[in-house]
């Protein structure tokens, strides 16, 4: 005992043999400082306040609240509870809820069928070091950090009936914004030009960090670029193909600053986040109204995140 | 797991520890990065409503005056206050719009003594909530307005609530110079102003420029068919939701309408007003329907160039004297902090020296008191003034006549519905009509 160097009892780390023995509620007080649980309480609680209050108190209440006709005007007590009726307005009497939940799913499909895709095509694209690659992943990435007002000038300029770019160098009439059979299509290539440059760099970290002996390998059992890529490389990005997908999903349900930035959801660019924004943001508002389609919003989202917890979780367990 | 070198590096980090094996460190890091985030945005949100230190003597005003002009002049009118009266007005501007979005929390938290506000339903409905204050005493003391004004001024319950200031006509606005070329006269019936629509396309022009991708310049069109079709007592009851859309008179306005949209300008949902009066302003078109505000689009020697005239007669038993012209104005908030100070500075503003204020510095609006020195007008704001003056009944336009969230959620996605297919008008009043009977419902 003598040879050992002086250690303070509560943070010496016993040797493997003694923690069979003495069990486990001294083993855990000697790997804990006070100061450790002070900090790991505070760690655990400080978020769980902070997700408690910013997201399950609002969801609930939003669901509370879309059972009201609450104009967010008074006291809480005064609040006439309407039971179904704002679900049944939404889906009966509201023209735009049917084109928004189109449109979402068309979001959807477009960001995962196009942009996606093209995101990662730039990604292998510039994973090859051609000269210049810098410029191009800074001039492709560019879209995701400007602000989305300035994309929405920005690509007002181009889509202008009477002063646009596109319309100007075409000599064509078409009316990129207000043609409700146009528009979304108008809006989806803009907000994929954004989408495309998220994507692309998620993809380029994950090339990064993928071993290149194992392309070597496929090189030298003579493996093509093309089945290099879908064989070796993909499969072994398999998490940021799961961030990616996550990704997608989560900016297409969520896709609304741009058409909001265009003409506020209206007309062909009916999204459901737009509508909640149109119906709860406002003065003398529709409170309940708008947190009926919230809530149908929630219900979508949870589908998706049920999905990805269930997939994360089962392979936590294996 | 080395700290990230490039943003690329983090971002292929935000995968969560279940299909990365992250380590704990920087996990921790990110928490504490989004606290520090949240933190930051939450003192941002609560340092708004600081302004109101001083004396006991000071007012504050929350104003929704943010652009350049009417800000400038804003000061302006306080500091001709404060020379008159010793007391200091502390200015609060908020943008426009996030000031219209958020009336309902900035009224009912801490609001500013006195307020920028808009006559119509909109001032009704927060007096008639209770979170505006009964000004009938200043109106004692006001002169120069003429009943028209007082009538906007005043809630459901007869007292008064509101202060006018400014305000400006709708009309059909025209070039001169283009008018001249082409010989065109001024229509007075239906008849006439559909000749001379399709004159002016012969002549080549767009007869009606036409812009709706705000949504709510198209609310003009219909308020004026309505108006001329069917009076404005009908008006303020269909707005006021006690009339059917699915009536007979309402679908005359849209049939009238349905017959001149082919004298407007096409692909009006991707055109904002300033881009339809600018088609206006380069002569290629012939008329524009819309506010007194249409000359900020002309150089200062075109104004000169610049003229009106107000919708022609529909119906001959209705006439043609009616019009739409919004008025801006002042509010006292429920329970003002400084109410003596409150109350001086809304008399202050309803009074001649503000009004003659108004006029010398902002040549975009009409004063709304009559006792202010007009001899400053331009020829156009005379003429408008005149207009206004002829007017036997004073509209404030529909998203200011009606409940707000029935505007915007309703009517502005219908009258879009219209524009495109014209032709569904039964389809599209019971749409509106059963959206109406749930959101009227106390």
């Amino acid at each position: 005992m003598s040879d050992l160097p002086l250690i303070q009892a509560d943070r010496a780390v016993p040797p493997p043999a003694s923690t069979t023995s003495t069990g486990g509620r001294r083993r855990r007080l000697r790997l804990l400082s006070r100061t450790d649980r002070v900090v790991i309480t505070l760690m655990v609680l400080v978020p769980l306040l902070l997700v408690t209050g910013f997201v399950w108190l609002p969801a609930a209440a939003t669901v509370l609240l879309s059972g009201t006709n609450w104009d967010g005007i008074g006291p809480l007590n005064e609040i006439e509870f309407v039971g179904a009726r704002n679900y049944s307005d939404v889906v009966n009497i509201y023209p735009p809820f049917v084109p928004a939940i189109q449109h979402n799913l068309l979001w959807l499909a477009a960001l995962f069928v196009v942009a996606t895709p093209f995101g990662m095509f730039l990604a292998v694209l510039l994973d090859k070091e051609l000269r210049g690659s810098r410029f191009y992943q800074t001039a492709l990435y560019l879209p995701v950090v400007l602000s989305l007002a300035l994309i929405g000038f920005v690509w007002q300029l181009l889509y202008s009936r009477d002063q646009g770019l596109i319309n100007a160098v075409f000599g064509s009439s078409i009316d990129w914004y207000g043609d409700s059979n146009v528009n979304i299509w108008a809006v989806m290539v803009a907000s994929g030009w954004r989408h495309v440059g998220y994507i692309m760099l998620l993809y380029l970290a994950g090339l990064k960090g993928v071993d290149p002996s194992l392309r070597e390998a496929a090189a030298v059992d003579g493996a093509s670029e093309s089945r290099t890529f879908f064989r070796v490389v993909f499969p072994v990005m398999r998490p940021i193909n799961i961030i990616v997908l996550v990704v997608t999903v989560i900016e297409s349900l969520r896709a609304f600053d741009l058409v909001w930035v265009v003409n506020k959801g209206r007309n062909g660019l009916e999204l459901i986040s737009a509508l909640v924004t149109q119906n709860v943001v406002g003065e003398a508002s529709r409170i309940g109204f708008g947190s009926a389609l919230a809530t149908i919003m929630l219900v979508v989202s949870l589908v998706f995140i049920t999905i990805y917890l269930a997939t994360v979780m089962r392979e936590n367990r294996e | 797991m080395s700290r990230p070198q490039s943003q690329a590096e983090y971002l292929a980090r935000l995968v969560p520890p279940s299909v990365a094996g992250i380590n704990r460190r920087s996990l921790l890091a990110g928490a504490a990065g989004t606290g520090a985030l949240l933190g930051t945005g939450l003192l941002a949100g609560c340092g708004d409503d600081s302004g109101s230190g001083g004396s006991s003597k000071d007012v504050s005003l929350g104003s929704n005056q943010s652009d350049p002009k009417p800000k400038d002049v804003l000061v302006k009118v306080t500091d001709g206050f404060k020379t008159s009266s010793g007391v200091q007005v502390a200015i609060n501007t908020v943008d426009h719009n996030t000031f219209q979005e958020n009336i309902n929390n900035y009224l009912q938290g801490k609001p500013d003594d006195v307020f920028t506000w808009f006559a119509g339903y909109r001032m009704r409905f927060f007096a008639q909530k209770g979170l505006a204050s009964d000004i009938s005493d200043v109106w004692g003391k006001l002169s120069g307005y003429s009943d028209a004004f007082k009538k906007a001024s005043t809630g459901d319950d007869g007292k008064q609530y509101f202060v006018p200031a400014t305000y400006y006509p709708w009309a059909v606005f025209y070039r001169k110079s283009v008018w001249q070329q082409h010989g065109y006269q001024v229509p007075t019936t239906l008849d006439q102003f559909t000749a001379l629509g399709e004159q002016m396309k012969k002549d080549g022009l767009t007869p009606i420029a036409f812009a709706d991708k705000d949504g709510w310049p198209a609310m003009g069109t219909f308020d004026i068919l309505n108006l001329r079709i069917n009076g404005y007592q009908f008006h303020v009851d269909l707005m006021a939701g006690k009339e059917a859309w699915t009536s007979d008179k309402v679908k005359k306005v849209f049939d009238t309408w349905a017959g001149l949209l082919p004298l407007h300008q096409t692909d009006s949902l991707g055109r904002t007003w300033q881009e339809a009066a600018q088609s206006l302003q380069q002569k290629k078109s012939g008329m524009y329907l819309l506010g007194l505000f249409v000359g900020q689009q002309f150089s200062n020697d075109e104004q000169d160039d610049l003229d009106f005239f107000t919708f022609p007669e529909i119906d001959p038993a209705i006439g043609a004297k009616a019009l739409d012209a919004p008025i801006d104005g002042y509010m006292m908030a429920r329970k003002p902090k400084n109410e003596d100070s409150a109350r001086k500075l809304l008399e202050y503003f309803g009074g001649k020296a503000a009004a003659d204020i108004n006029l010398k510095n902002d040549p975009a609006v009409l004063v709304a008191n009559s006792g202010a020195d007009v001899g400053g007008y331009t020829a156009l704001q005379k003429k408008a003034a005149e207009l206004v003056g002829s007017a036997t009944e004073i509209a404030q336009f529909l998203d200011r006549d009606t409940r707000p969230d029935f505007a915007s959620t309703v009517m502005i996605p219908a009258l879009q519905q219209f524009i495109k297919n014209p032709k569904d008008i039964d389809g599209l009043t019971s749409s509106i009509e059963n959206q109406k009977k749930s959101i009227f419902t106390d």
